[in-house]
């Protein structure tokens, strides 16, 4: 009987963290019509959450598009296929690995920072002095975060997608001798806007708002401990990145073939 | 926070950069240009159109010049088949469509033959010549059919 009521308390305590987050998703879109825009703290967000996380998405791309073109060239050429190469990795990259990929590495650099750095601020009493002088901490802190974190996650895909293409063109063209135009045509006929491009943006664009959502939540209810401060930052890059798999999954079955 | 000239250089060039990589996938790599309206749309009635599926090309001379944007039946049961070209091809009325494949496995697309009329197809006009897609499997039936037949005499 325990174990069920641990079960029935669990599925309560999801119902009151959505409940809270969508409360506090609302705080969030109020505080992003008022004045004032707050425009010189979310530029410096972008710089955090872009520029600085754009080594590591160039890097992994180009990894992760030289490891495609290698797996997919040594698969496809026993059938004497070499030349859809190309539109295998063009189609899984723009489709599933960009986005994906970039939301996952984003929520473990940039969104776990996030999370701490908020948390912290509760754990050391800043947001409570924010109120003091009456300023919201949620227009003031929360509010650029959330949107530099989901106005530079669509432009690290795109990043991510265009030096994985190129990681790909290495391994194929260069070291296994593919000719390049077959390689670069393949990869254009098969990508279409709508259905691949389209759903790239889409999928980057709701993996933002979560991304952005799950580390500023998690990082403004956090405990006013240290312990606090950790367990926002696993709890975030947890929760965020398998509502990232999840959700890819449910984006991928909606959008159909 | 200090307004920093160097910082907001940086993100601005992160701006850039993003926006660029977006431009040449949706431009270069998803081929933006045979997609928005305007097109010449030409309509094509099949027999039988195969394996023939939306977003097949369209050639001319082995030359890409569109896409099938649209397969349907028609009241005759036959596979209407729309076409979305080029705006500025100038293509005869009397141009003839055909299914081919390439390759033994590959895709099925389409490859126009221009005509001899001195009139241009408009959009939304029909292309009357059609050849339909040869299917391996029949081609294999008739030829077994043959042999059985041949062999009986």
């Amino acid at each position: 009987m325990n174990s069920v009521e641990t079960l029935g308390f669990r599925t309560l305590m999801l119902v009151v963290h959505l409940g809270r987050l969508g409360v506090f998703v609302g705080r969030v879109a109020r505080a992003s019509v008022l004045r004032p825009t707050r425009l010189r703290r979310f530029v410096n967000e972008v710089f955090d959450v872009g520029v600085l996380s754009l080594p590591i998405i160039c890097l992994s791309g180009a990894t992760v598009g030289a490891v495609l073109g290698f797996q997919s060239y040594v698969a496809l050429s026993r059938f004497g296929a070499e030349g859809s190469v190309g539109s295998v990795v063009g189609i899984a990259l723009i489709r599933e690995f960009g986005p994906v990929l970039t939301a996952l590495l984003v929520t473990g650099r940039a969104g776990s920072a996030m999370a701490a750095e908020i948390a912290s601020m509760v754990q050391t009493g800043q947001i409570d002095g924010l109120r003091m002088m009456s300023i919201d901490p949620v227009h003031f802190v929360v509010m650029p975060k959330a949107w530099g974190m989901l106005f530079a996650m669509p432009l690290l895909s795109a990043l991510f997608i265009v030096f994985a293409i190129a990681g790909g063109y290495a391994v194929v063209v260069q070291l296994l001798g593919l000719d390049p135009g077959t390689y670069i045509t393949s990869l254009e006929d098969a990508v279409d806007l709508h259905d691949d491009v389209g759903q790239s943006v889409t999928k980057a664009l709701v993996f933002g708002v979560v991304v952005a959502c799950v580390a500023t939540y998690r990082g403004y209810t956090s405990e006013p401990t240290s312990a606090g401060v950790s367990a926002a930052t696993t709890g975030t890059v947890v929760a965020a990145s398998v509502s990232v798999l999840l959700l890819d999954y449910v984006l991928t079955s909606f959008w159909g073939i | 926070m200090q307004a920093s000239p160097t910082r907001d250089l940086v993100v601005g060039l992160f701006v850039l950069a993003g926006f660029a990589a977006l431009a040449y996938l949706s431009i270069q790599i998803g081929g933006m240009a045979y997609t928005g309206p305007g097109g010449l749309r030409v309509y094509a009635s099949f027999e039988e159109v195969g394996g023939l599926r939306p977003r097949a090309p369209v050639a001319i001379a082995g030359v890409k010049v569109g896409q099938v944007s649209e397969i349907r039946l028609d009241e005759d049961l036959r596979a209407r088949v729309l076409l979305d070209l080029d705006p500025s091809l100038e293509l005869p009325i009397d141009s003839s469509a055909r299914i081919v494949t390439s390759g033994l496995l590959g895709d099925q697309f389409i490859t126009l033959e221009p005509g001899a009329e001195e009139d241009m197809l408009k959009p939304g006009d029909e292309i009357d010549f059609t050849e339909s897609a040869i299917s391996l499997e029949s081609l294999i039936g008739k030829f077994v059919n043959d042999a059985g037949l041949e062999s009986g005499k």
